[in-house]
């Protein structure tokens, strides 16, 4: 099944759900026809909120670029003494 | 050694790695004496798809199979740029392990965790094995906020979206299966980072067993911004295609 109609199935029962709330009335109206802005004023939320600890807890290698230049110099020098023309780069 | 090998029932596979390069003169040599430390009790080869590089990274290449033997170093070269995923696919063409790793030449790509590749695969028996950057273990240097912004931006967007079952879905750091390769690239048509979403995506699709292994990422194209306006635009279009046609 296409991921899109695994999303729109979803969109579809949750929209039921929603119209059945209406008409049932159990919780009052007007707050049900709210719903659907609450929803996705939380789904935004949600999203900021998990990009903000994403980037809080971005990891961060420093030591990584100070190993690949030691890697770099290892491999230079085996280079040179091997025949590659390594240049002036 | 082998002899023992087979008697145990263990089986020794060969990895076929392809390195697409372009103007990657002084990296490639890096990077083929990097991978033939860290992978010194196996049996690889490493193919180098060159776009015609106006810098000399054939000549170079060249050198280097006089140095460790043309067996082990393939150049299939092109004529001329001709894009990232028909890269792969020449690339492909030519392999003859049982595995493929794609990397990047320029270094960003670490071949010291080609062993943690091979081991994941061979622990787990996943079809694909992907590096990733966002998790503990793992990591970037030399992205500044705004970069690490979009980036967390695009992964969160891409994963309500997708559900696509990795973390990092643009790195192009993979170990895959070389039948499943085969058969993932076929049905992909995206370009750039859109086209390494695609790939994943699409596998998670067909079901293969994909595994992650924590990888570092050095970005060493300090100062030269790749996320304009017309990047995010692209990417938001590439999102809606997978969307719509995975």
């Amino acid at each position: 099944m296409k991921h899109v109609v695994k999303i729109l199935s979803l969109v579809a029962a949750v929209s039921a759900f929603w119209i059945t709330l209406l008409q049932a009335a159990i919780v009052p109206q007007s707050f049900t026809w709210l719903l659907p802005i609450y929803f996705v004023v939380s789904l935004g939320c949600y999203g900021l909120l998990m990009v903000g600890i994403g980037i809080m807890q971005f990891p961060t290698c420093p030591q990584e670029a100070v190993l690949l230049n030691h890697d770099i110099a290892e491999a230079k020098d085996f280079l040179s003494t091997n025949g590659i023309d390594i240049g002036t780069y | 050694m082998a002899e023992e090998k087979e008697r145990k029932g263990e089986k020794k596979y060969k990895y076929s790695v392809i390195v697409p390069t372009y103007n990657e003169r002084l990296n490639i040599a890096l990077i083929v004496y990097l991978i033939f430390k860290h992978l010194r009790d196996v049996d690889f080869e490493i193919i180098v798809v060159d776009d015609g590089s106006p810098d000399g990274t054939q000549e170079i290449v060249k050198q280097l199979q006089d140095l460790y033997g043309e067996d082990r170093i393939l150049l299939r070269a092109r004529a001329k740029k001709l894009g990232l995923g028909t890269a792969y696919i020449h690339g492909l063409k030519h392999a003859t392990g049982d595995f493929v790793v794609i990397m990047d030449a320029d270094l960003s790509h670490h071949p010291k965790y080609l062993p943690s590749f091979i081991k994941k695969q061979l622990e787990t028996n996943a079809s694909i094995v992907t590096g990733t950057r966002y998790v503990k273990g793992g990591g970037v240097h030399g992205w500044n906020l705004m970069r690490k912004l979009t980036s967390r931006g695009a992964n969160v967007l891409a994963q309500t979206l997708l559900w696509p079952g990795v973390f990092d879905l643009t790195g192009s750091f993979r170990l895959y299966k070389k039948s499943v390769l085969e058969d993932v690239i076929s049905s992909c048509v995206s370009k750039g980072y859109v086209f390494q979403m695609e790939m994943i995506v699409r596998a998670t699709r067909k079901g293969y067993h994909i595994e992650e292994v924590p990888i570092t990422f050095v970005d060493r194209v300090f100062g030269t911004s790749k996320l304009g306006g017309s990047e995010i635009v692209e990417y938001l279009k590439g999102l809606v295609y997978l969307l719509l046609t995975t």
